[in-house]
């Protein structure tokens, strides 16, 4: 089995999966209006990390300052998630793999250049810097496959320790919001001029987030209330490469494989924390996805309405509030849903409600066609 | 347990390609990598105007994939069960830069779709996918060389939870100064053609060829 030992997020709504969970339950909206030349030129609203928040923090830790926004993102993140438990980073038996779509994209920017080498912006450099940071003895491994890299690499690493090449894996994932992906978003005309409203009538495109998460996966659990891996998988649409299958089948075939590895029931789900971007193309598969799978009836949300999309760490991050959600047995509204906006009934959460939780569905799509899904479950000792 | 072998492979580089080590296509008038993709993919016969479409990396990986799976039968395997692993260097970097390049100036801003959508490595997982209707799993890793033992495991590891029935794997690499592929076809013996195991040994042996 692999459990679920301890996690972090970092994000516009606090620095630790504790202050992020409170706010989800209180319904906080991470995304505000960012009016600043540095990113876009016109105002946007987006979820971002509070730059003197975020160097107070890590001065606690770290006085150097040749780290990157991201890097001090993931250093944080990790470094709380390790502190909750007793898995040894530098042990051979540790693995660290990182989840990202553009690392260090901001030292592109003209201002940013020569004040790193030149190969800080490539990934495997990423992976070094946090790998060196920890004297972690491994390579780092670098997985960047659009919005679904933090669920696959979920799946990696757990796959990773059941075949026995790790004993425990440190699981982060992080992206900054840049001008580079504000502008190519922009370009899409995917943004929402408001915060993103997932599967509501008036979505109308995405919000993007910045942020940072980590989860510790160990073969070893001593949590009377241990969470464990089940299964997931990952499929391609093979339809097209910057838009979702209308008929969710790559979506689709992520859940099956997902549910078949767990050897669990559909019946058995509890709840599904969605992608839920809040484009119009991509709720619409997933609802469709959903009713395909036969999961109509299990209440689903998604935590973009609050921390926008934070692309790399979206898989991580989303996947630490399902956890959270299991262990305090809660299932959090979906924020921005108010007048139900796909074509499939499927059972959005309103309010938040107590609810037995025991095995949950976590979903992911993106770019390139890209799907994946993991089932965690509660193991009782 | 079924054992998983290497059935063809795929080099592309120094504007020459070669099928399971043997130069079959070789482009000594263009010195660009953008027209010797061109003249490759007339040379192959590719009927595909998406191509165009694509930035170089991409076609690179496409082109590649192209070759091997023009050689390659693919009976009884379901679409669900072919997966695309690969892996680069670069990550996307000299599109990055395009994409960059048209953002850095607010009095000549001009950002494109159909640049930015390149700018995901896994992207060519999608391009290949389309084309041949894989619908497997997929992973795009970067290290900063050639990792073959991990890559070769993890495919492995696909075989062995039965999630993939047949698998491409590659690394597939474009910097402001060269370009190199590398992609090969995973799949169970078939006892009637020679196969040779898939190792990381072997993958490398094959990779560091030319």
């Amino acid at each position: 089995m692999v459990y679920f030992l301890s996690d972090n997020i970092i994000s516009s709504l606090g620095f630790s999966t504790n202050e992020n969970f409170q706010a989800l339950l209180a319904g906080q909206i991470g995304i505000r209006n960012i009016d600043d030349k540095k990113y876009y030129p016109d105002p946007f609203p987006a979820s971002i990390v509070d730059t003197d928040l975020l160097d107070q923090n890590f001065n606690l830790t770290e006085t150097s300052a040749n780290y990157t926004r991201l890097e001090k993102m993931l250093i944080l993140s990790i470094d709380d998630a390790l502190k909750k438990t007793d898995v040894d980073v530098q042990s051979k038996r540790t693995g660290i793999i990182i989840s990202t779509t553009k690392g260090n994209i901001d030292l592109l920017e003209p201002q940013h250049q020569n004040k790193f080498d030149k190969n800080r912006v490539l990934l495997w450099r990423l992976g070094e810097i946090i790998g060196n940071y920890f004297n972690n003895p491994n390579q780092t491994i670098v997985l960047s496959n659009a919005c679904i890299s933090g669920v696959l690499a979920l799946n990696i690493a757990a796959t990773l320790i059941k075949k026995g090449s790790f004993d425990n894996m440190i699981v982060t994932g992080g992206d900054i919001v840049s001008s580079f992906v504000v502008s190519g978003f922009m370009s899409f005309l995917s943004l929402s001029p408001k915060p993103c409203k997932p599967f509501d009538l008036e979505r109308d495109g995405l919000s993007l987030g910045e942020g940072a998460g980590t989860i510790i996966l160990g073969n070893q659990s001593q949590d009377p209330n241990k969470i464990a891996v089940m299964g997931g998988g990952s499929a391609n649409d093979a339809n097209h490469i910057s838009g979702p299958s209308r008929t969710g089948e790559g979506s689709f075939i992520a859940i099956k494989k997902a549910i078949s590895e767990s050897r669990i029931e559909p019946t058995s789900i509890d709840y599904i924390s969605a992608h839920g971007t809040a484009t119009d193309y991509n709720d619409e598969m997933e609802s469709i996805a959903i009713s395909r799978a036969g999961l109509e009836e299990v209440p689903v949300n998604s935590f973009k309405g609050n921390w926008g999309h934070t692309l790399g760490a979206a898989g991580i991050i989303e996947t630490v509030a399902m956890l959270q959600e299991m262990r305090e047995n809660i299932l959090i509204q979906s924020a921005g849903y108010s007048q139900h906006g796909v074509s499939k009934e499927i059972n959005v959460i309103r309010e938040n409600t107590k609810a037995d939780l025991n095995v949950c569905l976590k979903m992911a799509s993106g770019f390139g066609g890209s799907n994946a899904s993991l089932i965690a479950k509660k193991i009782k000792s | 347990m079924k054992q998983v072998g290497i059935k063809r492979y795929c080099h592309v580089k120094n504007n020459k390609v070669y099928l399971d080590g043997a130069l079959i296509f070789e482009d000594v008038q263009n010195d660009t990598m953008k027209s010797f993709l061109k003249s490759a993919y007339r040379n192959f016969k590719i009927k595909y105007p998406k191509f165009f479409k694509m930035d170089e990396i991409s076609k690179l990986g496409f082109l590649a994939a192209e070759v091997v799976l023009q050689n390659i039968q693919k009976n009884n395997i379901r679409e669900s069960e072919i997966g695309i692993v690969l892996a680069n260097s670069q990550s996307t970097l000299v599109t990055d830069k395009v994409h960059q390049e048209s953002i850095n100036d607010l009095n000549n801003y001009y950002p494109s779709p159909s640049v930015f959508v390149y700018t995901l490595p896994n992207i060519m997982i999608g391009e290949i996918s389309i084309k041949h209707k894989f619908r497997g799993e997929n992973a795009f890793y970067i290290f900063e060389h050639f990792n073959t033992e991990f890559v070769s495991d993890f495919i492995d590891m696909l075989f062995t939870d039965g999630k993939v029935k047949a698998c491409l794997g590659g690394w597939i690499d474009q910097s402001e100064k060269d370009y190199e592929a590398f992609v090969y076809w995973v799949e169970h013996y078939d006892n009637k053609v020679f196969c040779p195991e898939h190792t990381g040994a072997l993958v490398r042996k094959l990779y560091e060829k030319f």
